[in-house]
């Protein structure tokens, strides 16, 4: 597992945390039952506070991602899934998002972007079939 | 800022003042430091961080104002109080005609709680030769040394004047990893000053803002945060002058885009943009960065090119 976390975003540090491990779980690189690293670890890995990687995993407990088994560690959890739909929605959003204005500023439009995503999309399902 | 005095607070400062001939470095400045946290003390260069710093470890007597650290004045207490606390100057302050062993030898007479596999440990890791003479070494190197001094004999309060200051980055995450690793066993306090903001926001619990000798604002990190905001609005014209909504701090970048840096609530700024006209095109926090130099920008409000 690694993260990356910017200082400079503006957005909250456990809140990057929390957004990159929700991503990790989503993109399948993190699997049920996966042992997370241990709060110090992952604290003197990323050069945050203790205390900022403490309350990203709660969180993430709370909402049922991550779950702590007393005196073995922290793991995602094996329910993780079914938030991982939305999860994944969201994340395809914000790509979708910058496709569409990649697009206006290449100009094209809504029916040239929809042939080539299928023609792509085509494209890409025969070479993985053969 | 209050008078009040927390039972349990490590450090605690109460309206102290200072003056260097006509200029006043301190000004009635209060600070708590309470167990456990990382606590940023930020501010341009003479804005009072190392002259308060000076009070805490008892280098400079209290003129005007009370400092408490541990319960203890440091002035009274010296022996009771430095045992107990970790210093890392700014200018590193070890003789320069010592070897790296001679200083932790030197150092261990003076700290009934030295660890010596600790610090042999800390010799390691940050790879520093024993006999090499302190003025022989690097920049970095130096402030390693003055960081395993302070951190061998586990002091429950570590003190650190600017510490990353004209550091390359493998000595910057050095410090950094021992901030973190300090405040991870329990119950250890870490005071450190900056002007490197990133560096702050990573690892800080509670930050004061110093300018001119001033606490501007003392508040954790998560608070500051929750109480800016940053918006990215759209103006009709490139010349459009942006109103004086009410909270708006400082006004970043020309041209049709602007960024405002607010304090506020999130909804109330986003309504009062649009009501004047603006198009509201982003909402997000603004880094400690951003605050700090929205905050100390000479007249509030000004503009200033991104």
């Amino acid at each position: 597992m690694r993260l990356y976390i910017d200082p400079k975003e503006g957005k909250p540090i456990y809140r990057q945390i929390i957004d990159q491990i929700k991503y990790l779980i989503a993109a399948g690189r993190l699997q049920p039952g996966d042992e997370l690293p241990t709060i110090r670890g992952l604290a003197e890995e990323l050069l945050i506070n203790p205390n900022t990687v403490a309350r990203a995993y709660r969180e993430m407990e709370q909402a049922g991602i991550l779950a702590t088994r007393h005196g073995a560690g922290t793991f995602v959890s094996k329910t993780a899934s079914p938030m991982a739909y939305e999860e994944r929605r969201r994340i395809l959003k914000e790509r979708v998002r910058l496709l569409l204005s990649e697009s206006y500023h290449l100009g094209f439009e809504l029916d040239e972007i929809q042939n080539l995503v299928r023609e792509i999309y085509e494209e890409e399902h025969i070479q993985t079939r053969e | 800022m209050t008078d009040f005095i927390a039972p349990d607070a490590v450090i605690n400062v109460r309206k102290l003042s200072r003056k260097y001939w006509r200029k006043e470095a301190l000004n009635t400045v209060s600070i708590t430091v309470t167990p456990g946290v990382v606590y940023g003390l930020v501010g341009e260069n003479g804005a009072g961080k190392t002259t308060l710093l000076k009070h805490i470890i008892g280098r400079l007597r209290a003129r005007s104002g009370r400092v408490r650290v541990f319960g203890l004045d440091p002035i009274k207490n010296p022996v009771a109080v430095l045992s107990r606390l970790g210093y890392l100057s700014e200018d590193r302050d070890i003789p320069g005609w010592m070897r790296v062993g001679e200083a932790m030898r030197y150092t261990r007479a003076f700290y009934a709680g030295w660890d010596e596999s600790y610090a042999v440990s800390l010799r390691e890791r940050f790879e520093l030769d024993e006999r090499a003479k302190i003025k022989t070494l690097s920049r970095g190197e130096k402030a390693k040394c003055g960081l395993l001094l302070a951190l061998s004999y586990r002091p429950a309060l570590l003190v650190l004047d600017e510490p990353s200051s004209g550091l390359d980055p493998s000595a910057r995450r050095d410090i950094l990893e021992a901030i973190v690793r300090t405040v991870a066993d329990e119950g250890r306090t870490v005071l450190f000053s900056s002007h490197l903001l990133d560096e702050v926001e990573r690892v800080a619990d509670v930050v004061a803002l110093m300018h001119q000798g001033k606490v501007v604002f003392e508040e954790s990190l998560e608070s500051i945060k929750a109480r800016h905001v940053r918006l990215l609005v759209s103006c009709a014209e490139v010349d459009t002058v942006i109103p004086n909504l009410p909270g708006l701090l400082q006004v970043i970048g020309g041209g049709r885009e602007r960024t405002l840096v607010c304090e506020g609530e999130l909804e109330s700024l986003q309504t009062s943009a649009i009501s004047c006209g603006l198009k509201v095109l982003d909402i997000s926090r603004p880094s400690l960065e951003e605050v700090f130099l929205a905050r100390i920008a000479p007249t509030n409000k000004k503009e200033r090119a991104s």
